[in-house]
């Protein structure tokens, strides 16, 4: 899109580990339980007590980390931040401040501008907050909290502002939300909140005063509330739109440095941020180090032991299916990849069987949607790697057409059985060259003229028989073999 | 450290205090502020700088659920309640919000 401005973003993803217990207690995390009813003395906060790190946590948090490429710290520590709010018993949230576990990473995302290398500060280990539900009524009643979700384990991961278009952070997240389910780290729903972004915008201006022309910034805003990844595209772009404005109507102080950062809401029923007021001083959180918890030393053989369980990441995936001998294009190995690497397996299985190029149609143009209408994952649907591979090969044996093809795979897929039985029962028998003459021969006696008429130099009017032969084959036959047999028949006949 | 700081720590600290308080306060934390600076005379450049007071590391819970309070249990403190929820009274002011 062309626009006066440069779209500057950067994206702070919170994602929950998927860890049966909370970061600090043995409290479950299970989404949607009874109000109150996963918390103890732990994670309500109460004096005394002495919170310990789950093991498993750190290692979903080192597999994320090292799956995006960052640097792994080989001493880490936690520390509280301060600040008081009714979801936060304890009212300090431990995290980690200036020695995160990890930091210096990457992720490649394909934009429709080629692949981008999306920079990571850091990506640490937190507890989460309770969940507050204020009163709607406007009468300011009291609001009711739920502290189940507090302290349980999140993973922070901050890129740096590299992104540089709305629909690149959309990408971006995508590419996050795959990665971090493959390797098993987190589920990323964002409706059950296992995945949160807040999305720091600001825009770069191209600005001609009388002083010339300079590149103008705009104070940051730091974008909350986003409930899908649609709405973060949605509210970076309205937000630069409206910081467009804001700095038109005052050039010379809506600027980057001169108001400090603040924060919006996004109000997805109205389409618009709601901003509020730019804060005179940064916020203190006062952090200090965690006295209950002990520091974590990573050794490098942990780190080599972890990289090596991660397999095969969607970009290096990605990479390996347009290489020989898959060679799919950019965008079919994005859209396989995207699906998980279970449905890249079984692509994998039909390919070798069959080809990769038929393999991959028949995946996004009918299995795709067979699974979505069966709400299947690939691994529970009933048309088996070989099966399918099976089809596509007697397909192109018997010179099925589509809509044919299709038939038989409607009938595999309702009554589960194997390609060949398909074909079978539904009475679509193959034309050997013998059978092809016999209606070939017959299909010339019946259009004798057509055929005199093609003789005399009327190309057109052989495609009648051809159309003939076709209809008598009820679209079995290969139309290539037909054409040539027809035109050897033909030959034969004197003019 | 001056008035305005320890106006600004009460603050952060949501503490109440009256100015007679505040000038208290300014001279008790100079003072033991003052003290615990006698610390800097030491050299320290050839000490690795302490997380933790005590020699220990890598202290791991492993990942097996356990008991929790009932609800109950866990809203016997609560000042006030509604149904199976802590109430609290609304946060005016969004500015506040430092949290999220």
């Amino acid at each position: 899109m062309n626009t006066p401005y440069q779209i500057i973003v950067g994206l702070e993803v919170h994602v929950q580990l998927m860890t049966k217990t909370k970061l600090f207690c043995s409290c479950k995390t299970v989404f949607g339980a009874p109000p109150n009813s996963q918390v103890c003395p732990i994670c309500l906060g109460m004096p005394g007590v002495l919170p310990v790190m789950n093991e498993q946590a750190f290692q979903l948090g080192l597999r994320a980390a090292l799956a995006l490429n960052c640097q792994i710290a080989n001493f880490t520590k936690w520390d509280r931040k301060n600040y008081y709010y009714p979801d936060l018993p304890k009212n300090y949230q431990i995290s980690q401040y200036d020695l995160p576990f990890s930091y210096e990473g990457y992720l490649d995302i394909d934009t429709s501008s080629g692949s981008r290398r999306i920079g990571i500060i850091r990506a640490h280990l937190e507890e989460d907050a309770g969940k507050s539900m204020h009163d709607e009524s406007g009468r300011g009643g009291d609001s009711k909290v739920d502290l189940n979700r507090t302290g349980t384990p999140l993973l922070e991961i901050v890129s740096k502002p590299d992104i540089r278009s709305a629909e690149d952070a959309e990408t971006y997240l995508r590419e996050l939300r795959l990665l971090l389910r493959e390797i098993g780290v987190s589920d990323c729903e964002m409706q059950e909140g296992s995945l949160r972004c807040d999305a720091n915008v600001n825009i770069h201006i191209l600005y001609s005063s009388d002083n010339g022309e300079e590149i103008a910034a705009t104070p940051l805003v730091e974008i909350k509330n986003l409930n899908s990844i649609g709405s973060v595209g949605r509210a970076i772009q309205y937000e630069a739109e409206r910081q467009y404005e804001a700095f038109q109507k005052d050039p010379k102080n809506y600027r980057f440095g001169k108001l400090l950062k603040t924060t919006a809401g996004w109000n997805e029923a109205r389409g618009m941020t709601q901003v509020q007021r730019h804060k005179e001083e940064a916020a203190d959180y006062r952090y200090f180090p965690d006295p209950d918890l002990v520091p974590v030393v990573v050794t490098a053989e942990q780190i080599e032991e972890v990289k090596r369980s991660l397999g095969e990441l969607p970009s290096q995936q990605r990479t390996r299916l347009q290489a020989a001998p898959f060679s799919l294009s950019a965008y079919d190995a994005q859209v396989l990849t995207g699906q998980g690497r279970k449905m890249v397996a079984y692509f994998e299985e039909v390919a070798k069987i069959s080809d990769p190029k038929s393999a991959c149609n028949w995946l996004t143009n009918e299995v795709f949607a067979s699974l979505k209408e069966r709400s299947e994952e690939i691994d529970q649907f009933p048309i088996r790697a070989p099966q399918l591979g099976e089809l596509i090969n007697e397909m192109k044996q018997l010179g099925i057409k589509r809509e044919k093809a299709r038939d038989v795979y409607q009938k595999m897929l309702a009554e589960n059985v194997d390609a060949k039985t398909a074909i079978d029962q539904l009475g679509y028998k193959p034309f050997d060259d013998n059978l092809l003459l016999d209606l070939i021969r017959k299909a010339i006696e019946g259009n004798r003229k057509a055929v005199l008429d093609y003789k005399k130099g009327n190309e057109k009017a052989l495609d009648r028989v051809f159309g003939t032969v076709m209809r008598e084959t009820k679209g079995m036959g290969r139309p290539d073999r037909i054409k040539q047999l027809l035109l050897e028949e033909v030959a034969k006949i004197e003019a | 450290m001056d008035i305005r700081d320890i106006r600004k720590v009460a603050r952060l600290a949501r503490l109440e205090m009256s100015e007679a308080e505040l000038e208290t306060m300014t001279r008790q934390l100079t003072s033991i502020l003052n003290y615990v600076d006698q610390l800097q005379e030491l050299d320290t450049s050839n000490v690795e700088p302490l997380a933790h007071p005590l020699p220990l590391q890598n202290v791991f819970r492993p990942d097996v659920p356990g008991e929790s309070l009932s609800v109950e249990e866990a809203l016997r403190n609560a000042p006030v309640r509604a149904g199976q929820f802590f109430a609290v009274p609304a946060v005016l002011d969004p500015a506040d919000d430092l949290s999220h």
